[in-house]
């Protein structure tokens, strides 16, 4: 959260109206539609929202991992100020897949290859982009198992040696093998339990001061998001509803998805205080939004946001996102939405 | 290739062979069957100095007289053939020309359908559509008139009938690889490989085919067997190879010279061989389906 803060300088990553269609038998589905982000040097960017909001399918179209089925269009996605669309397959592979771009994935029980030594996969990726010795990817091994707090012996283990946690270790370690901008984390404490949850967590940030790359962290618990994140964008219906800095996002909140998602997480000062929920699911997202994706679930939802998708409008210089037509009306909706009665209309 | 590196290139390919000779090992019958290819195996390697006959030597017993359709005795332990051919002699050196067919059709024919079932499976669309309706073509190809016209056409030599087999029998392979493939190409390891990096080819060969070895194995197993099986019919048919004697060749000279009636050794002998053969290659494969599908396995 003490990050040093880069704002004059070019972003990492900088993507403008990224879309993801999906065809299906029933139309075109927008899983993700206008996203619009800057990630800085050395950044934490959070990414909430329940399930099924695109959270993944946003990252799988980052790192080019979508089935066949799915189209990405974007007005811009350049990292470091080279276009990523634009890129043959084979180049991005090479110069960008891993090297510059890594991924920790949702479930690392499943992601390492059963038949191979956990370290001989980190050895292979390393000399996939890097033209180093065998001995030498070793060495590099070690200190990125000694980094992530396992120990060196345990490269010589298979996979289902390892426990849950030590999976998701050397996942990390995996990820930070060739040294990445940018390391792109898809829940990565899911399925963990809660202690192996926070030893993970306290891994990840004592990692971040020791390395320079920014991470996109990607997570349905508001809590994690909120320790880890510098910035946090929230998502629902394939759209970011609002995107602050963490400390902004939590105190003064504009959008009634992040009022409703503020309810659903226990608080440690109001022990006993019973969680609201947000009634309803998340809308289906075939055929582009003729009105704001949350006005069905919305207490404070007016006709103007049935009739139109609002457009992203930037409070607070710019520096607050907010999709809602209602923004203006925050500060009444901060009170009425801790009423239980609110949510039930 | 020293030992040492021999080894260290099957460790690559899944496991040492320490390990499969721990696989066979599980299973009683699987172990048994083991020994019985070794023998057979070590029976073919040196069959020119076991064999104390030529295969088309006329013979004479001690007595000097012409030893035609002898049963078996302590001079000519598996009998004789009615041209006083020594069977013993004969059914020695068929043992290397039937291993050596079972082998390399089996290998050949496995290298094929790995690699068809590997690349349909893998990239699936149309390059799945075009291999799998090869494979159900072959389907419909009956072998024999199959291997009839193939050696009509070329002639009754080794290579064509090794030829004719392997074009039949990747089809099972192939599919069965094929399943597989599909399979283990949705486990998120794959999609993590690609997230590293690696290209189609990599995947395919690197992170796939080892997942896929042990079902490679029980099919290499299977066409071994299903070759010699194979190759005894057309030799039996007449289709073999004429210049080199072969289990199924020896069938057919008794086929020709009308004697099955009388010559119960002379039958008996090749085909114990055959069947002991294809049976201890088919228990060494159950040990590797119970790799493949561990429910097999008794509990």
């Amino acid at each position: 959260m003490q990050a040093p803060k880069t704002e004059t300088k070019q972003p990492l990553l900088s993507v403008r109206n990224l879309g993801v269609a999906y065809k299906t038998a029933q139309g075109p589905v927008h899983a993700v539609s206008n996203i619009s982000f800057d990630l800085a040097e050395n950044e934490v960017f959070g990414i909430a929202g329940e399930s099924g909001c695109g959270k993944s399918t946003l990252i799988r179209s980052l790192l080019r991992l979508l089935p066949d089925s799915a189209t990405v269009s974007a007005d811009a996605c350049l990292y470091r100020g080279q276009d990523l669309m634009g890129l043959p397959d084979a180049r991005f592979r090479k110069d960008i897949l891993w090297s510059e771009i890594s991924l920790v994935p949702q479930s690392a029980m499943a992601s390492f290859n059963p038949v191979y030594r956990v370290g001989d996969q980190i050895i292979e990726s390393i000399r996939a982009h890097k033209s180093v010795s065998k001995a030498e990817a070793r060495e590099r091994c070690k200190a990125l198992f000694d980094v992530v707090g396992l120990e060196a012996g345990l490269l010589d283990s298979f996979p289902h040696e390892f426990s849950g946690g030590m999976r998701q270790r050397a996942m990390i370690a995996m990820a930070l093998s060739l040294d990445p901008g940018l390391i792109v984390m898809d829940e990565p404490t899911t399925g963990l339990d809660v202690l192996v949850q926070e030893r993970i967590l306290r891994r990840i940030r004592e990692i971040r001061s020791e390395i320079k790359s920014s991470i996109i962290l990607i997570t349905h618990d508001i809590a994690v998001i909120a320790e880890m994140s510098d910035r946090i964008a929230i998502m629902y219906g394939g759209e970011f509803m609002e995107q602050a800095s963490a400390v902004d996002l939590f105190e003064q909140p504009y959008h009634p998805y992040t009022l409703g998602l503020k309810n659903a997480f226990p608080s440690i000062r109001n022990i006993g205080a019973e969680l609201i929920s947000i009634p309803g699911s998340p809308p289906t997202l075939i055929g582009p939004l003729q009105s704001c994706p949350f006005a069905p679930r919305c207490p404070f939802a007016v006709a103007a946001c049935r009739s139109a998708n609002p457009e992203i409008v930037g409070l607070e210089g710019g520096q607050h996102q907010v999709r809602c037509v209602r923004h203006a009306d925050a500060v009444g909706f901060r009170e009425q939405a801790k009423e239980k009665a609110v949510w039930q209309f | 290739m020293s030992a040492n590196a021999m080894s260290r290139s099957l460790r690559k390919l899944g496991l040492g062979l320490k390990e499969h000779y721990g696989i066979i090992a599980t299973n009683k019958l699987s172990l048994l069957g083991f020994w019985i290819i070794v023998l057979f195996t070590l029976v073919a390697a040196f069959a020119p100095w076991i064999a104390p006959h030529e295969p088309w030597e006329m013979l004479f017993d001690s007595k000097g007289e012409f030893a035609a359709l002898r049963a078996p005795s302590w001079e000519f332990p598996f009998g004789t053939t009615h041209l006083g051919y020594d069977l013993y002699s004969q059914l020695v050196l068929a043992t290397r020309t039937t291993l050596l067919i079972g082998a390399t059709s089996g290998f050949i024919s496995i290298i094929i359908g790995a690699n068809i079932g590997l690349i349909a499976g893998y990239y699936g669309g149309k390059v799945d559509e075009v291999l799998m309706r090869l494979t159900d073509i072959l389907y419909g190809m009956p072998f024999l008139p199959f291997i009839i016209i193939l050696i009509a056409l070329f002639g009754r030599k080794l290579e064509f009938v090794i030829l004719a087999i392997v074009l039949i029998i990747w089809r099972t392979s192939a599919r069965v690889i094929r399943a597989q493939t599909i399979a283990i190409k949705q486990r998120q390891f794959i999609a993590m490989a690609r997230a590293r990096g690696a290209s189609d080819l990599r995947i395919i060969y690197v992170h796939i085919l080892p997942n896929v070895l042990p079902l490679l194995l029980l099919y290499a197993a299977f066409n071994i067997a299903w070759s010699i099986i194979t190759e005894a019919s057309a030799s039996f048919l007449g289709f073999g190879d004429g210049e080199t004697i072969s289990w199924g060749g020896m069938l057919y000279e008794l086929w020709l010279s009308g004697k099955t009636r009388v010559a119960w050794w002379w039958f008996a002998t090749p085909s114990v061989c055959i069947i002991l053969l294809v049976t201890s290659l088919v228990f060494v494969s159950r040990a590797y389906e119970e790799v493949a599908n561990p429910r097999l396995r008794k509990r």
